[in-house]
């Protein structure tokens, strides 16, 4: 009967989607219609073949095989983001490359930076911390998840929500919010699909076996619930038409300024902090084979962290309409917010005091370790750039490009390659990795890619702030914007290279982990019973 | 009467600010409360006990079964 509801809901969805894409007012949202059918489609084949069999998936266990899948469309999404990102970072050193006569402006800089910036926060990022929230969740209360079948909605929905957005800024529907490009569609599907996340987490919690809630799950729920309400609250608009992809903003001037980066300064608390932060809290313990260092600290490091990030959005606005009260206190928060930052980072390395060797021996812990130290290296940065003085220098430069990579791929990279590394053989039954020497060149790739990245960012962003300011003995500016640009060049190289070497590193990864599940040798069997208790 | 803009500013100016802080304070307390360092022994170890299958395996509903008390 339920598959009956679920072909007959599919059918509406084709026939409705397929008026829409006749209908449609542009491009872009006639191909999200035609991608939405296909997608329904693909579904509709999927529940009609599967009618006829006798239900045998049994309901106990790990739910793992979405797990699996996450775990590849992680890497999947990781390389795709990176590429683009190499890409365009050349394109800035060389902009020829955008061959804009022969693509009529679709591979420039500004029309794939989104599709970038997306690719690897929404859909790397996103990915992995859907795919490791739901194993840790089901590791941490020792329950399988809530609500049958509703998780693999929730990840499918979210791949078909990268999918729109992606073609969106492709296409050119984006609503020009930083971070949050989708247009209305793709946010009112997100928002359907998040709150299926936010039953299936909550509905696991709830039928835990374990009295105690693990911090990693605070984390990871704090992320949940703060990303739905930024979602909702950044993306208010309304459609011009229901058939056509531009919306109108509900805010407007300053306040739609203050919501956007109270929202963009929150993805990173919520997204990239707190969500991975989840990741840390289970992944370095179970890799350093260790309990965490002090669960006191780390529920002061959840509260503080979560009391204090919702702040320091202002700092994005120094020098601008916003109020100067609104920008002290954001800066002020901002600052502050630096001591929880490093009461994780020390939580987290300090785990592995007693077995440090483990550095030496164990290139995934090193990964980790690393990821860590970039967590506290960008994390101090962070609130130094948001005082005012110093973010007179360094705001609109490279500096800032530089700071968010030193996060991003340092940290947030780092430990989602330390958690691929754990969960494949895990996950496929596999006694060890293929190859920790690979593991090794991951390693050293990536983090002299972001040195690279990251030490020529400062030099060209200050040198950008320096040259800006400079002006001669009568008062007068003494550079164009256009002798910051000829001089970055070789700065510009640099950060390529570096972005190339980090790129190669991941890929070096996906080998790995590919001959992992085929060729690495299976796990022995489960030890035998326990003897009798 | 106020307009809402400067009651909700001057609210949120005092007895919200105090109330945040105060919860914020509370958990660091709950946090080194009496006792907590047991407990916390404990609570630590999650991560390591459930790594192939669900506790309990079977269909022993949760309220009866709560870790420690499953093996007697």
């Amino acid at each position: 009967m339920w598959d009956y509801i679920k072909l007959l809901v599919l059918a509406v969805i084709m026939v409705a989607a397929g008026y829409v894409a006749n209908n449609a007012r542009d491009l872009a949202y006639m191909v999200s219609a035609i991608e939405v059918a296909l997608v329904a489609l693909v579904v509709f084949i999927f529940v009609i073949r599967g009618m006829g069999e006798a239900k045998t998936e049994p309901e106990t266990g790990y739910m793992d095989d979405i797990i699996r899948v996450g775990v590849i469309l992680t890497m999947f999404w990781g390389i795709v983001g990176f590429s683009v990102g190499v890409w365009i970072a050349f394109e800035l050193a060389y902009p020829a490359i955008n061959y804009s006569d022969a693509l009529q402006g679709y591979l420039n800089f500004g029309r794939i930076r989104p599709l970038h910036t997306s690719a690897v926060i929404f859909a790397f990022g996103g990915t992995a911390l859907i795919t490791t929230s739901f194993y840790v969740l089901q590791r941490t209360t020792g329950a399988r998840l809530f609500g049958g079948g509703l998780a693999k909605f929730v990840f499918w929905g979210y791949q078909v929500f990268i999918l729109l957005a992606a073609t969106g800024y492709v296409l050119g529907a984006t609503q020009s919010k930083e971070y949050a490009e989708p247009e209305w569609y793709a946010d009112l599907w997100l928002t359907i699909v998040w709150v299926a996340y936010l039953i299936v987490f909550m509905g696991t919690l709830m039928k835990r076996k374990e009295p105690h809630i693990y911090v990693a799950n605070w984390f990871y729920l704090s992320f949940i619930v703060t990303i739905a309400m930024l979602h909702i609250i950044n993306n208010l608009a309304v459609p011009v038409s229901v058939f056509g992809s531009k919306s109108v903003q509900l805010f407007a001037g300053v306040q739609d300024a203050m919501t956007q980066w109270w929202y963009g300064h929150n993805a990173v608390g919520f997204f990239l902090t707190a969500g991975f932060l989840g990741m840390m809290y289970y992944f370095v313990p179970k890799q350093a084979e260790r309990p965490v260092f002090s669960y006191k600290l780390s529920i002061i490091h959840f509260w503080a962290l979560i009391f204090l990030y919702i702040w320091a959005g202002p700092h994005h606005l120094h020098y601008t309409a916003l109020p100067d009260w609104a920008s002290t206190l954001g800066m002020v928060m901002s600052v502050v917010l630096w001591m929880p930052s490093w009461g994780g980072m020390i939580n987290g390395l300090m785990t592995l005091s007693g077995a440090w060797d483990k550095l030496r021996t164990d290139p995934v812990i090193r990964m980790m370790v690393v990821s860590v130290g970039f967590y506290g290296m960008s994390t101090f940065e962070g609130p130094m750039m948001s005082i005012r003085a110093v973010n007179s220098l360094s705001h609109y430069t490279d500096w800032t490009i530089g700071h968010v990579h030193s996060g991003a791929l340092g940290w947030n990279g780092m430990i989602t390659f330390g958690a691929l590394y754990f969960l494949v053989p895990r996950l496929w039954g596999k006694k060890e990795l293929y190859s920790l020497k690979l593991v090794s060149w991951h390693f050293w790739l990536a983090t002299i890619g972001i040195v690279l990245y990251a030490a020529s960012m400062w030099v060209t962003g200050i040198m950008e702030g320096l040259m800006w300011r400079e002006v001669d003995d009568q008062g007068f500016l003494v550079n164009s914007f256009a002798d910051t640009v000829a001089a970055k060049h070789p700065m510009l190289v640099v950060r390529g290279i570096g972005g190339l070497l980090y790129l190669t590193g991941a890929s070096i990864m996906a080998y790995n982990l590919w001959k992992t599940v085929t060729r690495a040798p299976a796990k022995a069997d489960a030890p035998a019973a326990v003897a009798a208790e | 009467m106020e307009d809402t803009y400067s009651f909700l500013r001057t609210l949120a100016d005092s007895w919200v600010m105090l109330g945040i802080f105060a919860f914020f304070i509370g958990t660091v307390i709950w946090a080194f409360r009496p006792g907590s360092t047991e407990a916390y022994a404990d609570t630590v170890n999650i991560p390591f006990r459930h790594e192939d299958k669900p506790a309990g395996e079977g269909d022993i509903p949760a309220a009866t079964l709560k870790e420690g008390r499953s093996n007697g």
